[in-house]
C-alpha cells in the first residue's frame, strides 16, 4: 500500500484510491459535486482542487490516484482560492432561488458557499434563462436553471440503472439536461437521481413542496416493499412520514433503492388508519375501548380448545411481532398449528438488481420461526391472524357458520367487516424489531413516531392479552 | 529553401495521384515498409518533428508511447478538424496535396502498429473532403492502402469521417469521443490516448501538417530534416496569414525565419494606408504580439515563446491600427463561449461571463472595474479545466489587456478612437 502525506499526516492507503477517498482516511474532506463513489469519474465540476507537491497546477482530487510518496494539501491559500473561484463560476448562472427550492438545507451549493466563500456576487450580467419545471418522467422534475451540469444523473442512468434516458444538449453555458428524444426518465430507480443531484435541479414529484427539510426528523430503518430490505432513512414530522431515502449498505442495496419502495411510506399516513379496536356484536361492527375489547375477546374464546385455533402469522410483520404472537397463542391458548400469509402480487415487478418479486419484507423470518405457508383449511373454528388478510380468504372463512376471525391489523379496509375482533396495530414506520431479508440478513427497523389512536405494536397487544389471561390461568392452577 | 509541404502546390492537378507519384510520391512509404516499425519511429524522433496542431509535442516521442503487444488494436487518428480561427493551412494540404498526408499517415500507422487510420475532417470542408476521398480511393486502387500494402504483408485501412461543426472536436480526446459517436466532450487525462484512446485502445492523434512532413523525413532521414530550421525547431512550418496584408494566404517557412522579413518580403506587408498594430502568431488562442515585438521575433517555437506567445497552429492574424482591441477580444470571447463544450465549470461559465462583460464594454456600457474583473476571470479559469479551451481565452484576455490597456480604458470612458472612426 502506497504511503502518502495528506495535510502533513502520513498514511498508508490502498493502491489505486483517488485523493477524495484518501483524504477521508486522513480525516480531511475535499468538496465535490460531480464525483460520486459509485459512478465513473467525470472531473467536470472542478471544485475538488488540491495541491500536490511538485505539480505547478492544482489538480482535481477525484481523478488523481494515490502514488507512493505523494504529498497532498487539501487546504491552504492556493487551494482555497482555487475552489472559491470554481464556486464563483458555478454560481454565475445559478438562479439562487433557495427560498422556493426543495434542496435548500441539504444543498451542496449552499454548504460550500458557506464554507468557502460568503462573498457577494460580482456577476452583474443577465443570467442565462432556462426552463424551470420540466417533467423528465413520472417521478422526477427538473429545474434546468439550477442544474450545475455535473452529469451525475446521466451517469447513474447509464451505469447503475443501465438505461440511456438522460443526456446533455447544447454547448457552453447553454448546455441543458434532457431526456433522449422520445424517451422519459422512468427506469425503476429514477428517483435516485434526485438523491445524488447535489443541488435542487432534480426534485421528486412526490416530495416537492411538501416540507422544508430542516423540519424533518429521521429514523434509520428498512424498506418494507420487498424481500430485499433496502436500508433506508424515513423522514418524518409530527407523526407523518414524508419520504424515504436510501442508506448505505454495501451488502444489500449499496446506496440505492427503487422507486416503488420509495412510496411504501404512503399507507402509514393514510386516512383509513385503524384507531380503535373493532368488535362485532349482534352481527354489527362497533368501536370498543382497548380493555373492554380484550376482555370481550377473552370471553369469546372461553372453552375453545387450542386445537380449534389456527394461528396466522404475517410476512409483513417483524420477527418480534410474529414471535410474540406465536408465544401467546402457543403458551396461553395452546394453539398447535401455525401458518403465515404473505402479500402475493400478480405479475410482480422484479429484476436482477434490487427489486424482488417477493413483496414481503420478512418471509424468510416467519418461515424460520416455523410458520407454514397459508393453505385453505376448514378444520378450525377460530382464525387468529396478523393482518391484513387477503380479502378473498377472510370472506371465505368468515361466511362459514360459527367461525371466528380475530385480526391484528393497521388499516380500516373493507375486509375487517368480516372479522369478529380487530385490534389496531402499529404499522412498519411505528414498529421496532427486525426483518429477515432474502439473503437471510436480519436487519433492524426503528420506529419514527408512535402509532395512531389506540394502536399498539403486536408485542404490546400480546402483553395486554397475556395480562387478561394470566389471572384466570393462575386461578386454574391454584 | 527547399519546400517540403508545399512543393507541389503550384503544379496543375497537384492533388491527383498521378502528379504525386510523378514527383516521387509514395517512395517514402515503400522505404518505410522495408524498415522495422521501431526504426521508423526512431527516425521521426530523431528528426525533432513537433506536432503542428498547436501544442508542438514531439511526434516521434508520441508514437513511442504506444504500448506494444497489449492484444488490442492500435489506431491512428488524423486531426483534420482545423477549427482554430485564423488557421487554414491543413485545408491547403487537403485541397492541394492530400496524398502527402495520406502517405505520412500510412507511415505513421505502420510505425505504431495501427491497421486503421481515421481522418477526422472538419464538416464544413467541402472541397477538401472531396479531394481527400478521391485521393484515398486512388491510394487503395494502387495498393498504397488496404490489404497487403505494396506486397509488404502490412494492412491498413483509411477511413474519412466528417465532423459536424464543433470547434471542440479538434481537441484530440473530444475528437475520439466524436468518432465513437458520443458527444464531443474532451476526456479527462490520464489516461492519455496513447494508452487508452479510440474505443479504449492505444491511439495516436496527429495533425495533418505533422503527418505531411513524415514522408520527407523518411526519405531524407532525421539528419536531412534537421538540416532545415533551427536546432530546437527543425523543419518547415506552414503559416496561414490573414488580415489587411498585401498577400494573405498559406506560406511554408523555414523555422527560425525572421517574422519581420516574412511579413515584409513574403506577405508584402500591409495594404496601402494600413498600419500594423499587432499580430496573433499562432491561431486565435495565442497571446498577441505588438508591432514592436513583430520586429524582434523569429518564426520558431522558442523565439515566439520568448515574447510570451506561442507558435501554435501557425494561424497568423495581422491586425492594423483601425482594429479596436476590445472589439477583437469580444469577438474571440464570443467564439470561445460559443464553442466551450460546457463540461468544466470554469470554462463554461468563465467564457460566457467574459463575453457578456466585453459585449457591454464594446457598447460603451462598462466601468473601470470591469477591466480588472475580466483579468481576474481570465486568470481564474486558466489551468483548471479538462482541456485548454479555457486557457485559449484566458491568454488573449491577459495579453490584449496587458499590451493594449489604453484601448480598454478608452472604451470604459466611451472614447475609443477606432470605434468612433468606424461608426
Ligand atoms: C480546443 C482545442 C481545439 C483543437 N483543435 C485542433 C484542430 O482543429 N486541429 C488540430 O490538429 N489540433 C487541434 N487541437 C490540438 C489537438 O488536441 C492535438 O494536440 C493535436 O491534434 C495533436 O496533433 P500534433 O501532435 O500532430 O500537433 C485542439 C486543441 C484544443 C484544446
Ligand atoms: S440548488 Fe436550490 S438550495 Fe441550492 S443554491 Fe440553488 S436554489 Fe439554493
Ligand atoms: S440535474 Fe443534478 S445531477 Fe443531473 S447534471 Fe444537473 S446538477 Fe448534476
Ligand atoms: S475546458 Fe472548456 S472546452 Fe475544454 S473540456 Fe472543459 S468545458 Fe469543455
Ligand atoms: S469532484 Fe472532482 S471535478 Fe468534480
Amino acid at each position: 500500500m502506497p504511503k502518502v502525506t495528506i495535510d502533513g499526516k502520513e498514511i498508508e492507503v490502498p493502491a489505486g484510491m483517488n485523493l477524495i477517498e484518501a483524504a477521508k482516511l486522513a480525516g480531511a474532506s475535499v468538496p465535490h459535486y460531480c464525483y460520486h463513489p459509485k459512478l465513473s469519474i467525470a472531473g467536470n465540476c472542478r471544485i475538488c482542487l488540491v495541491e500536490i507537491e511538485k505539480q505547478p497546477k492544482l489538480q482535481i482530487a477525484c481523478n488523481t490516484k494515490v502514488a507512493e510518496g505523494m504529498v497532498v494539501r487539501t487546504t491552504g491559500p492556493k487551494v482555497e482560492e482555487g475552489r472559491q473561484s470554481v464556486l464563483e463560476f458555478i454560481l454565475v448562472n445559478h438562479p439562487i432561488d433557495c427560498p422556493v427550492c426543495d434542496q435548500a438545507g441539504e444543498c451542496k451549493l449552499q454548504q460550500y458557499y458557506m464554507q468557502l466563500d460568503r462573498k457577494p456576487s460580482r456577476m452583474e450580467e443577465e443570467k442565462v434563462q432556462k426552463d424551470k419545471a420540466v417533467k423528465l418522467g413520472p417521478n422526477v422534475m427538473l429545474d434546468m436553471e439550477r442544474c450545475i451540469l455535473c452529469s451525475r444523473c446521466i451517469r447513474f442512468c447509464q451505469e447503475v440503472a443501465h438505461q440511456d434516458e438522460l443526456c446533455f444538449t447544447q454547448r457552453g453555458d447553454h448546455t441543458e439536461l434532457t431526456t433522449y428524444p422520445g424517451r422519459e426518465l422512468k427506469n425503476p430507480y429514477s428517483v435516485n437521481t434526485v438523491d445524488i443531484c447535489p443541488v435542487g435541479a432534480l426534485t421528486s414529484v412526490d416530495f416537492r413542496f411538501k416540507q422544508r427539510v430542516w423540519f424533518l426528523k429521521t429514523a434509520d430503518t428498512v424498506c418494507p416493499g420487498c424481500s430485499t430490505g433496502c436500508n433506508v432513512r424515513l423522514w418524518h414530522n409530527k407523526g407523518a412520514a414524508y419520504r424515504l431515502t436510501p442508506r448505505e449498505n454495501e451488502a444489500v442495496n449499496q446506496v440505492w433503492m427503487c422507486d416503488e419502495g420509495r412510496l411504501t411510506y404512503k399507507p402509514v399516513n393514510a386516512e383509513n388508519r385503524l384507531r380503535h379496536p373493532v368488535v362485532k356484536r349482534d352481527g354489527r361492527n362497533g368501536k370498543m375501548r382497548r380493555d373492554l375489547a380484550v376482555a370481550e375477546l377473552k370471553r369469546s374464546l372461553e372453552g375453545v380448545s387450542g386445537n380449534a385455533i389456527l394461528g396466522i402469522g404475517s410476512a409483513q410483520f417483524t420477527n418480534e411481532a410474529n414471535q410474540a404472537f406465536l408465544g401467546f397463542l402457543k403458551d396461553i391458548l395452546g394453539v398447535k398449528d401455525f401458518v403465515y400469509h404473505a402479500n402475493e402480487v400478480a405479475n410482480p415487478s422484479h429484476d436482477v438488481f434490487l427489486i424482488s418479486a417477493d413483496k414481503n419484507p420478512n418471509r424468510a423470518g416467519v418461515e424460520a420461526l416455523g410458520f407454514k405457508p397459508l393453505a385453505e383449511d376448514r378444520r378450525y373454528q377460530v382464525f387468529f391472524a396478523l393482518g391484513p388478510l387477503p380479502f378473498s380468504k377472510i370472506q371465505k372463512i368468515a361466511f362459514e357458520k360459527n367461525r371466528k376471525v380475530i385480526l391484528l391489523t393497521t388499516h380500516e379496509v373493507p375486509e375487517i367487516e368480516y372479522a369478529d375482533f380487530v385490534f389496531p396495530t402499529a404499522a412498519w414506520a411505528e414498529d421496532e424489531g427486525t426483518y429477515t431479508n432474502r439473503q437471510n440478513r436480519v436487519q433492524n427497523i426503528a420506529p419514527a413516531f408512535p402509532p395512531p389512536g389506540e394502536s399498539l405494536r403486536v408485542g404490546q397487544w400480546m402483553e395486554e392479552f397475556d395480562k387478561a389471561w394470566r389471572p384466570a390461568l393462575k386461578g386454574m392452577t391454584a | 529553401m527547399e519546400l517540403i509541404l508545399t512543393k507541389n502546390f503550384n503544379l496543375p492537378e497537384s492533388y491527383t495521384l498521378q502528379v504525386y507519384e510523378k514527383t516521387g510520391g509514395y517512395a517514402a512509404l515503400k522505404k518505410a515498409l522495408g524498415m522495422k516499425p521501431e526504426q521508423v519511429t526512431e527516425e521521426v524522433k530523431g528528426s525533432g518533428l513537433r506536432g503542428r496542431g498547436g501544442a508542438g509535442f514531439p511526434a516521434g516521442m508520441k508514437w513511442s508511447f504506444v504500448p506494444k503487444n497489449t492484444g488490442k488494436p492500435v489506431y491512428l487518428c488524423v486531426n483534420a478538424d482545423e477549427g482554430e480561427p485564423g488557421t487554414f493551412k491543413d485545408r491547403a494540404i487537403l485541397e492541394k496535396d492530400p496524398h502527402r498526408m495520406i502517405e505520412g499517415s500510412l507511415i505513421a500507422a505502420y510505425a505504431i502498429g495501427a491497421k486503421t487510420a481515421y481522418v477526422y475532417i472538419r464538416g464544413e470542408f467541402d472541397l477538401p473532403t472531396r479531394r481527400l476521398n478521391a485521393a484515398v480511393q486512388e491510394a487503395y486502387s494502387k495498393g498504397y492502402a488496404g490489404r497487403n500494402i505494396l506486397g509488404s504483408g502490412y494492412d491498413c485501412d483509411v477511413f474519412v469521417h466528417r465532423g459536424a461543426g464543433a470547434y471542440i472536436c479538434g481537441e484530440e480526446t473530444a475528437l475520439l469521443n466524436s468518432l465513437e459517436g458520443n458527444r464531443g466532450y474532451p476526456r479527462i487525462k490520464p489516461p492519455f490516448p496513447a494508452i487508452e484512446g479510440l474505443f479504449k485502445c492505444p491511439t495516436v492523434v496527429n495533425n495533418v501538417e505533422t503527418l505531411a512532413a513524415v514522408p520527407y523525413i523518411i526519405e531524407h532521414g532525421a539528419a536531412g530534416y534537421k538540416k532545415i530550421g533551427t536546432e530546437k525547431s527543425p523543419g518547415t512550418k506552414l503559416f496561414s496569414v490573414s488580415g489587411p496584408v498585401m498577400h494573405p494566404g498559406v506560406y511554408e517557412v523555414e523555422m527560425g525565419y525572421p517574422m519581420r522579413k516574412f511579413l515584409h518580403e513574403d506577405v508584402g506587408w500591409m495594404r496601402p494606408g494600413k498600419v500594423l498594430k499587432a499580430v496573433i502568431p499562432g491561431g486565435s488562442s495565442m497571446p498577441v504580439l505588438t508591432a514592436q515585438e513583430v520586429e524582434e521575433v523569429n518564426l520558431d517555437y522558442e523565439s515566439i515563446a520568448s515574447k510570451g506567445s506561442l507558435l501554435g497552429s501557425g494561424g497568423m492574424i495581422v491586425l492594423d491600427e483601425d482594429t479596436c482591441m476590445v472589439w477583437a477580444l469580444e469577438n474571440l470571447a464570443h467564439f470561445y463561449s460559443h464553442e466551450s463544450c460546457g463540461q468544466c465549470s470554469p470554462c463554461r461559465e468563465g467564457t460566457g461571463w467574459s463575453y457578456k462583460i466585453l459585449k457591454r464594454m464594446v457598447h460603451g456600457e462598462s466601468k473601470k472595474e470591469d477591466i480588472e474583473l475580466l483579468l481576474d476571470i481570465g486568470q481564474k479559469m486558466a489551468g483548471k479545466t479538462i482541456c485548454v479551451l479555457a486557457d485559449s481565452l484566458s491568454m488573449p484576455i491577459a495579453s490584449y489587456i496587458g499590451k493594449f490597456r489604453g484601448e480598454f480604458e478608452a472604451h470604459v470612458k466611451g472614447n475609443c478612437s477606432q470605434c468612433q472612426k468606424s461608426r
